[in-house]
């Protein structure tokens, strides 16, 4: 099947690029090509356009422009947020505990997961509720008097759930805690406004609001220390040394801008959409659980799980039949297991390894959704079949 | 697909004949911890299909049959030198996993054929009935390994290297710039690595490593063995025996767990019966007939006279005596270059003493 006559229904994963964000990238491609940190106009140039940016950001998440900081990516901003909040913690403070919920991206997971095994961190994770939601009264009661960081995802990639982002903040900040949240999937979605939610690091990445791939921020509240993970020049506030990207950082800042303006009209629309297409699979799938928080979850989000199925097999029928969809388990070189998220809510295998995601976005459509829904029983009940 | 040279260019072959193509690639089992060392799919042969596949444009996949390979595969190997057989689990692994597992999955996806590397060629009679012939390129024929198959499978099936030689083969590689792996070709067993298979056996069914006498027909001990699974028919070295007139492996004794031994005109045999027979044409041609016998992959051909005992066994009476019949390897029948059928040799009969 030709591409163009294909369905995407993995806006998670990533997002089309915005012409408009396009547009305004594409004079800092070579016209406007200066380095920033140089003296001279064409780094003035460039260096306005970051510091522009920069503002555009801070003024959306209602913080100071110096407390933006421009990285690669998501997985970047997390990698900073964790390894240099604990190496800086533990200097001034002596403070060795990690402190993190079991449903984090694997940019922190696996961040954290290396602090503890090779630099003698001690890595404690929080328990989820049956929808993979964190407790902020559990929070309160595993900070000890030596953790250095907690990190709890916003919203999550394979499941959806929003978490209390504010009241697990608030409990950070009066323990005196350094508190981080993944915002990459709940930026695209929510709105963030940190003048009211005290978390001290959070991080996003411009592709999954219709910005560029290869760019994503940390918000860094004044008086965190870091130390920085990647070293050299003085960039960024001496916190992330490489020449900046300028036009995928202008690139991020307008996705952001775009992405904030008529959020609820955007979110009411597409949570309208992402609840036929969850009434529907749960009316025409049998043995089908939905996962994830009924009601505090991203607007495009729906997730599923099917007892008895290989996931992968159904990503690849799905795939033929036109549907790019994405799964938690599943795996480029077909070798899958169950999601740890999907463990953490209290699925067994034979569910966990069944689990689809589907994630709507701006071009998706009703007729789209009626389509997927007029496929996917029969295409589950055909990996069902084919199990030997 | 395996990011190997062959199944590359079939499928490169296929695309110039206007074929609409999905690239598939088994994931096996490999032993836990052991995984990068399995021969067929690597991460790195996985990258390496993925880029072919986007080369010649086309979908590729990895579809996870670890599960089933174990359970059909694995298992009946080791169970195979439990019970002093050398098994032949590519064989297996044709009929059940690719023709099987694979074939029922791409089927599922909406395929009309499940095409591979292999050197074979298929021909297709006036009655709609398929042939399995050997390939145009004799030193890489495959039909061997393909004696498993029957007509709904071949029905199903494309073998678009069959008429090919393989510097003909590496020639369209090079037309069609495709960068495949450059894995040396192996005859070893995927999930071992290049390990050698009794290190596996010792780590997965260790009473079958147990030690025991090597005796001679007559019953005299002669030695000590390591434990049977390590040794083959026709085996010479490594058998710890002082003697003048060199001695060989001529049969695994699983019941008392002795090797037997002898000189080398008691390795050869003119009889074996073979069991679970295949018949590409769904039946025997005939209850007795003339045909040539292949008795391991790289075997030449023997004539021999054929007669059906039932319908899953057969006997094979070799026109000269033949070395090294190994029980647990297949007997494959040929009528010229068309492959007949095939059974799993059970037993051999010694040159006029019947065991």
């Amino acid at each position: 099947m030709d591409i163009e006559h294909k369905i995407y229904l993995d806006y998670a994963a990533s997002t089309p690029l915005d012409e408009r964000v396009l547009e305004v990238m594409l004079p800092y491609f070579n016209e406007i090509f200066g380095n920033p940190s140089s003296i001279h106009s064409y780094g003035q140039r460039a260096e306005a356009a970051v510091e522009g940016a920069r503002e555009t950001v801070a003024s959306i998440f209602n913080v100071a422009p110096e407390e933006v900081i421009f990285t690669s990516c998501g997985t970047e901003s997390d990698n900073l947020a964790i390894r240099g909040a604990a190496f800086s913690k533990r200097e001034a403070t002596g403070a060795n505990r990690i402190l993190i919920s079991p449903v984090e991206h694997h940019a922190v997971l696996e961040t954290a997961h290396q602090l503890s095994k090779h630099f003698g961190f001690i890595l404690e994770f929080l328990s989820v509720d049956e929808f993979g939601r964190i407790d902020p009264e559990e929070v309160k009661a595993s900070i000890k008097k030596d953790t250095a960081i907690v990190s709890v995802i916003h919203a999550n990639n394979e499941i959806g759930t929003i978490n209390p982002i504010g009241d697990i903040a608030t409990v950070c900040r009066e323990r005196g805690v350094l508190f981080h949240t993944d915002a990459v999937q709940a930026a695209a979605h929510l709105a963030i406004n940190l003048e009211v939610t005290p978390v001290d690091l959070l991080a996003i990445g411009a592709h999954k609001f219709y910005g560029p791939k290869g760019v994503g921020c940390l918000v860094v509240r004044k008086g965190t220390r870091l130390l920085p993970v990647i070293t050299g020049g003085s960039h960024e506030y001496a916190l992330r040394a490489g020449t900046p990207n300028v036009p995928y950082i202008v690139g991020l800042a307008e996705a952001l801008k775009l992405t904030t303006q008529n959020l609820d009209t955007r979110s009411n629309s597409l949570r309208a959409l992402r609840d036929q297409l969850i009434d529907g699979v749960l009316a025409s799938v049998p043995r089908c659980r939905f996962t994830g928080h009924p009601r505090e979850r991203l607007p495009n989000h729906a997730s599923f799980v099917f007892e008895g199925v290989d996931a992968n097999l159904l990503l690849v029928m799905l795939d033929m039949a036109g549907f790019a969809c994405s799964s938690g388990s599943a795996c480029k070189v077909g070798a899958p297991k169950p999601s740890e998220v999907l463990i953490a809510i209290g699925l067994s295998k034979s569910w966990a390894m069944g689990s689809l995601r589907v994630t709507i976005g701006k071009d998706t459509t009703k007729e789209m959704i009626d389509r997927f829904l007029s496929v996917l029983p029969r295409l589950v009940e055909q990996v069902r079949k084919n199990k030997l | 697909m395996s990011g190997g040279v062959d199944s590359s260019v079939a499928a490169a072959l296929l695309k110039e004949r206007g074929y609409s193509l999905v690239g598939l690639m088994l994931r096996l089992w490999s032993e836990p911890g052991r995984e990068d060392e399995n021969q067929c799919c690597t991460p790195d042969a996985v990258m390496q299909a993925r880029r072919v596949a986007a080369r010649l444009g086309f979908p590729f996949y990895v579809i996870d049959s670890r599960e089933y390979f174990y359970k059909t595969i694995v298992q009946s190997f080791i169970e195979g030198y439990e019970s002093g057989m050398t098994p032949n689990p590519c064989m297996s692994c044709n009929e059940k996993v690719r023709w099987g597992f694979l074939l029922e999955q791409a089927r599922g996806l909406g395929a009309e054929f499940l095409a591979t590397g292999h050197y074979a060629r298929l021909q297709r009679d006036d009655s709609g009935r398929f042939s399995l012939l050997q390939a145009k390129d004799v030193l890489k024929d495959q039909s061997y390994v393909l004696s498993r198959l029957n007509q709904q499978q071949l029905e199903h099936s494309l073998f678009p290297l069959g008429d090919y030689l393989k510097t003909e083969v590496r020639a369209i590689a090079q037309k069609y710039n495709l960068e495949t792996a450059q894995r040396k070709e192996s005859q070893d067993l995927c999930f071992l690595g290049h390990k050698d298979y009794r290190e596996f056996l010792t780590r997965n069914s260790p009473k079958i490593m147990a030690n025991g006498k090597i005796v001679n027909r007559k019953g005299e001990i002669l030695g000590e063995h390591r434990g049977l699974a390590s040794y083959t028919i026709g085996q010479r070295k490594g058998l710890g025996i002082a003697v003048d007139t060199p001695l060989f492996v001529i049969e695994k004794d699983q019941k008392n767990n002795r090797l037997v031994v002898g000189y080398e005109n008691e390795l050869s045999f003119t009889e074996l019966i073979a069991t679970d027979a295949n018949w590409i044409a769904g039946t025997a041609p005939a209850s007795d007939f003339k045909a040539e016998v292949k008795i391991r992959y790289k075997a030449k051909l023997s004539p021999a006279t054929i007669t059906i005992i039932d319908e899953k066994n057969f006997q094979v009476s070799f026109d000269e005596p033949l070395r090294d019949i190994t029980p647990g390897q297949y007997a494959v029948i040929y009528d010229g270059d068309v492959v007949l059928g095939s059974g799993v040799i059970r037993k051999t009969h010694f040159e006029g003493n019947v065991i």
